[in-house]
């Protein structure tokens, strides 16, 4: 029986793709040609798979939902309020297609710096693309990243030239504005040696339907590269958010990251940074904030393949209402990795009685000289921090608001841009609010 | 000060709670008016921070029998956060520690909260920061210590002038000082102190709660109240608590027990 309705789910999905066109470059083609393959065999997750154990995406397996092929008539006001003030150079994507009109391509900071969509570039800068594009986030055992290269037709492409430092952050900014949608969003960043650069990659949405959302984002930082991630995902209250981003780090290079989770019914993030050469280190942040029924799901995987890596993570989630939270952090520490220095931090705030939390740290470690510390825990506001503010005049509801906040603030400090900062500040203020 | 004739701010009478079903206060009778400075002083275990909680309004004691009224209404009809905006304000012994909330968001919050409850304007960011400048003059504050996480990291004495420093700005008719001389060097003790009565008039009271004379050397109490055993057990004026410092707890007890047989 499941086999029938997930193989009919997965035909009804990829019907949309043989409308793409096709490329003059093969290997393109023949990437998507693989990833059609592999979609076609790969099986829809249940609980019964391991990753997938805490997250039940059944519901998502009733919506057969097609990519748009109409562009929209989303307007600049409709929109300019998701805009940053920091950000100059600015990629929209709207149901998954690119908007020009609304978008501010590279730039005014180097006649080298690319910041474009991919379907307008191939050609160009088909050899930069080439080792990069799909094939750091492998979809042979990801039905979701198969899918979403298996639609492989535009995408944002970001490449930083070697020793460019790019001031402004670059802002990729994915709208739905369709009901009963499926977007596939694709995000192409190739950090050259010694370069640096801050790339916001940003879910909203002007509906609060739902929709589907599939993306992959591929990071490859070059050697001395330093490359700041912020990620927020701010879909609507019923959409399915399911997302894999892989992130490759050369010698020396650096990795920041901060992802913010407030939307989706259900939402999965599954972040795989690779430390592929020695002295690299990376930094991976999250926070969810949810509560009603929703589910948000964070995997990550943090693998020092090298020696003299550090990775630092703190991952918090807020759970209100009867949502629940998944959070699994696997370090992998490879054979010769030695001087690993690993530490991970899960801390998580259970707001109600019917709030669910389900933390998992994995440390799988084959190297004898290295230091990993790990740690995990699940609280509620403390009652004599809330007299304490309730006895200076705060109403119950203030002061359970400005814990919650403060709870959060220690991730959403870590972004580097003011605005976005304040605006998330103000966002969790507003929904502890509602509670 | 004892200002004869002014009016009563608060009425104790026979208080009796209990912590996890244990009975700590067992019937304190006690009565405060307008301009004076009462000292509780005693053991530890005697009551009196105990005492202090249960007037704040924590959730963690329960009230099972006696009164309360604060200025002729009575005090367990009202929420913590009520007692707050009434004018009831409580120096804690060990302030808590909330890292992640800027001690000067957290001061403009509680201040503007007290202020919209007495119909007063409320003050924006820019504002308050002059006028939280000023008030921190006077307890020789530091205004970095505005952009730190509320008491985070703070010293028991940096501790212990916050507290103060919010007293100044909510301006309360009754302020509890528990302990608020504990931890502190005799510098800081001078500080707080000289903060404490430049905010005391006539139109205030002040409740010390305290262990040692010290503090009573520098705020002058116009009454002292030995507890005992959750009781007042003796009452006296300033004398009283010198005489405690040179003969110690017990010979209060003692003379009692001598009177109680005579």
């Amino acid at each position: 029986m499941l086999m029938v309705s997930d193989n009919s789910y997965l035909e009804s999905l990829l019907q949309g793709q043989p409308q793409l066109p096709r490329s003059p470059l093969a290997w393109f083609n023949q990437l998507r040609a693989n990833a059609v393959d592999r979609a076609g065999m790969l099986k829809v997750p249940t609980t019964r798979d391991e990753e997938w154990r805490f997250t039940d995406i059944s519901p998502l397996a009733k919506l057969s939902f097609q990519p748009v092929h109409t562009i929209s008539s989303v307007q600049k006001e409709d929109v300019e309020h998701f805009y940053l003030k920091e950000a100059s150079i600015r990629l929209v994507f709207v149901d998954g297609m690119y908007m020009p009109q609304l978008s501010t391509q590279s730039s005014e900071s180097g006649a080298d710096l690319i910041v474009t969509n991919l379907s307008g570039s191939l050609a160009t800068h088909a050899k930069a693309i080439e080792p990069h594009l799909g094939r750091h986030a492998g979809f042979q055992d990801n039905l979701f990243a198969a899918l979403n290269t298996a639609f492989l037709h535009d995408a944002a492409l970001i490449i930083v030239p070697r020793n460019t430092v790019v001031r402004p952050p670059v802002h990729l900014l994915f709208i739905a504005t369709q009901a009963e949608s499926t977007s596939h969003p694709r995000c192409l960043l190739i950090a050259g040696a010694g370069s640096a650069v801050t790339l916001v990659e940003d879910y909203v949405t002007l509906q609060e339907g739902p929709y589907i959302t599939n993306a992959v984002t591929e990071i490859a930082i070059g050697d001395n590269a330093q490359v700041h991630h912020t990620r927020l995902q701010r879909d609507s209250g019923q959409a399915f958010h399911v997302a894999n981003c892989a992130v490759s780090l050369a010698r020396s290079s650096h990795y920041r990251s901060v992802s913010v989770a407030f939307g989706a019914r259900i939402s999965r993030y599954d972040l795989n940074a690779v430390l592929a050469s020695e002295g690299a280190e990376c930094s991976v942040d999250g926070l969810a904030l949810i509560s009603g029924r929703q589910l948000a799901d964070t995997h990550t995987s943090i693998d020092h393949a090298t020696p003299d890596g550090i990775s630092r993570q703190l991952h918090k989630c807020i759970i209100d209402g009867a949502a629940h939270g998944v959070f699994n952090g696997k370090i992998i520490v490879r054979p010769g990795a030695q001087r690993t220095d690993s530490s991970q931090s899960s801390r998580n705030l259970l707001l109600s009685g019917r709030a669910r939390i389900d933390t998992k740290p994995q440390l799988e470690i084959f190297a004898d000289d290295v230091k990993c510390a790990h740690g995990a825990t699940v609280g509620q506001l403390d009652n004599e921090e809330l007299f304490y503010l309730k006895s200076r005049g705060l109403s119950e509801v203030a002061a359970r608001n400005l814990l919650t906040y403060a709870f959060g603030a220690e991730i959403i400090d870590r972004i580097p841009i003011d605005s976005l900062k304040h605006r998330l500040e103000r966002t969790v203020l507003e929904q502890t609010r509602k509670n | 000060m004892i200002y004869p004739g002014s009016k009563v701010l608060l009425e104790v009478r026979d208080l009796r709670a209990t912590v996890n079903g244990v009975e700590i206060l067992k019937g304190i009778d006690l009565t405060v008016r307008s301009g004076e400075v009462h000292a509780i002083m005693g053991t530890n275990g005697s009551g009196k921070s105990t005492f202090a909680k249960v007037l704040a309004g924590h959730s963690a004691y329960r009230v099972t029998g006696g009164s309360v009224t604060f200025e002729g209404q009575n005090l367990f009809d009202l929420k913590p956060e009520e007692r707050a905006r009434a004018g009831v304000f409580l120096a804690f012994q060990y302030p808590i520690e909330i890292p992640g909330v800027a001690n000067s968001h957290f001061l403009r919050l509680a201040y503007n909260t007290v202020q919209a409850q007495r119909g007063k304007d409320e003050l924006d960011p820019l504002e308050f920061e002059d006028f939280v400048r000023e008030k921190m003059k006077l307890l020789e504050m530091n205004p970095d210590f505005l952009d730190r996480g509320v008491n985070e990291g703070f010293s028991g004495g940096e501790k212990k002038r916050n507290e103060i420093l919010q007293m100044a700005l909510l301006e309360p008719r009754l302020a509890i000082l528990d302990e608020t001389d504990s931890g502190l060097d005799i510098d800081a003790l001078r500080i707080v102190t000289h903060g404490v009565n430049k905010l005391a008039s006539k139109d205030n009271a002040i409740i010390l709660v305290t262990h040692y004379q010290r503090m009573l050397n520098y705020i002058v109490p116009d009454f002292v109240h030995v507890m005992q055993s959750g009781r007042i057990i003796k009452t006296g004026g300033k004398e009283l608590a010198l005489d405690l410092e040179e003969h110690g707890y017990d010979w209060v007890g003692v003379a009692r027990h001598a009177t109680a047989g005579a």
